[in-house]
């Protein structure tokens, strides 16, 4: 691998490592605080699903950086340095919010992992078949709640609905094309983002028919997380990620 | 000297064997197809494991115990290796460790995965119920206690009860 896909790799790494860290660590806040107990374990284990691929992920990263580990890349980054996609770092809000940013990033999440599974850079296809695999039960779970909401009662379809409307404008940035995808979907190591666009499209504009939800007109889209530009929200949540090992450094437990 | 390499991985085996999941106490990891093989390298046993899902707590317990087990049986010399590729399925549950999960009162995965379309609608399945055999069974969610299970509930005899999800 010459270095500039080694580059370009290690960049598309921290997004793929990021989305999953960051998403993985939104839903743990729900620990202890969901609706119901089962909901509660259901978004831990998804959590716990998330966060492993993740790191799996910054593994690679860290590997092909050299001297770093990937405990040194997610507590010593400053929220610039991270990678996510906007839409994973929005705050919990309602449950009916969780679960559209689940459904919303989730399924992306899916159709990348089905396509990465072929990947030239095995270690990379071999993280993705075992994600790929997880994710089927992450979507039917957020479809499920997705239909029971929109479709249920007034209060859960509002809740719903305007989950939809505030979220909908971090998903363009999913489907971003850039010199990094497009370098390394060239040496067939992944695919340019935008090919996950239409089915994506297709299949939450199916869902959100079928829950009573109304696609947005407006179609304005946010973007920047993947350069390093976040919302306030990544930095408050990096900061309580962060603080224990920034304050006991060299501490093992 | 081959005859005594042959008699360590025997008693290595033997060993490994005898390591059950933490959260299913009565089914051994090789059941589960959580070790993927017993080698000897350069006079070193080598264990080679994989992970159910990505996030399995259970990783660093089962190591462990792995590590506790070959000491128990006078291996000092051992390696433990972690590989995703191929991933786990639940078709490497063996038969035994299928009867294992049913005498724990799981209910073993129903059939080896396939590439199930994901629903859009709400599940109808007719998982049995482990305690009354009944197939009157409803989800009551896809994640139980553990990533690897859901949770059903038997619409006849009333019982709760875990599922092996097929993966």
């Amino acid at each position: 691998m010459d270095r500039s896909t080694q580059d370009y790799l290690f960049e598309y790494c921290l997004r793929l490592g990021d989305d999953l860290l960051v998403v993985g660590h939104r839903l743990s806040e729900w620990c202890g605080h969901a609706p119901i107990l089962e909901e509660d374990i259901a978004l831990a284990n998804i959590a716990l699903d998330c966060i492993g691929q993740g790191s799996f992920v910054l593994d690679l990263a860290a590997a092909l950086k050299g001297a770093t580990t990937a405990d040194r890349l997610v507590y010593f980054r400053e929220a610039i340095d991270y990678r996510n996609c906007l839409l994973v770092e929005q705050p919990n809000g309602d449950f009916a919010s969780t679960l559209v940013r689940q459904f919303f990033f989730g399924l992306y999440h899916h159709l990348l992992t089905d396509r990465l599974r072929s990947s030239t850079y095995l270690p990379l296809a071999g993280i993705a078949q075992k994600a790929f695999k997880e994710t089927e039960y992450h979507v039917r779970h957020s479809s499920q709640w997705m239909l029971r909401l929109g479709d249920g009662t007034e209060e859960s379809h509002s809740r719903s609905q305007r989950a939809v409307n505030d979220l909908w404008q971090f998903t363009g940035e999913l489907f971003e094309t850039d010199e990094i995808d497009s370098a390394l979907a060239g040496a067939g190591i992944t695919q340019r983002s935008e090919s996950l666009r239409n089915e994506w499209m297709q299949r939450t504009t199916d869902l959100l028919s079928n829950a009573t939800l109304t696609v947005p007109a407006d179609s304005f889209m946010q973007s920047g997380g993947r350069r390093g530009k976040h919302t306030e929200h990544l930095g408050h949540m990096l900061a309580e990620m962060q603080i224990v090992a920034r304050s006991f450094p060299e501490a093992t437990w | 000297m081959v005859e005594s390499t042959g008699e360590t991985l025997q008693k290595a085996r033997e060993a490994v064997a005898r390591v059950t999941d933490p959260e299913i106490p009565d089914v051994s990891i090789v059941d589960l197809g959580i070790v993927r093989s017993i080698a000897e390298q350069e006079g070193t046993v080598v264990i080679t494991i994989t992970p159910t899902y990505s996030g399995c707590p259970a990783m660093h317990v089962i190591e462990m115990e792995i590590g506790s087990a070959l000491r128990a049986a006078g291996i000092g010399l051992f390696r433990i290796e972690k590989v995703l590729s191929p991933a786990w399925t639940t078709a490497w549950i063996t038969e035994s460790g299928k009867r294992g999960l049913s005498r724990a009162g799981i209910a073993p995965p129903a059939s080896s995965p396939r590439n199930v379309p994901v629903a859009v609608e709400l599940e109808k399945t007719h998982i049995p119920c482990p305690v009354c055999q009944s197939t009157e069974t409803a989800l009551v969610s896809q994640f139980g206690p553990t990533a690897c299970k859901a949770l059903y509930r038997c619409t006849d005899c009333l019982s709760t009860f875990e599922y092996f999800k097929p993966i």
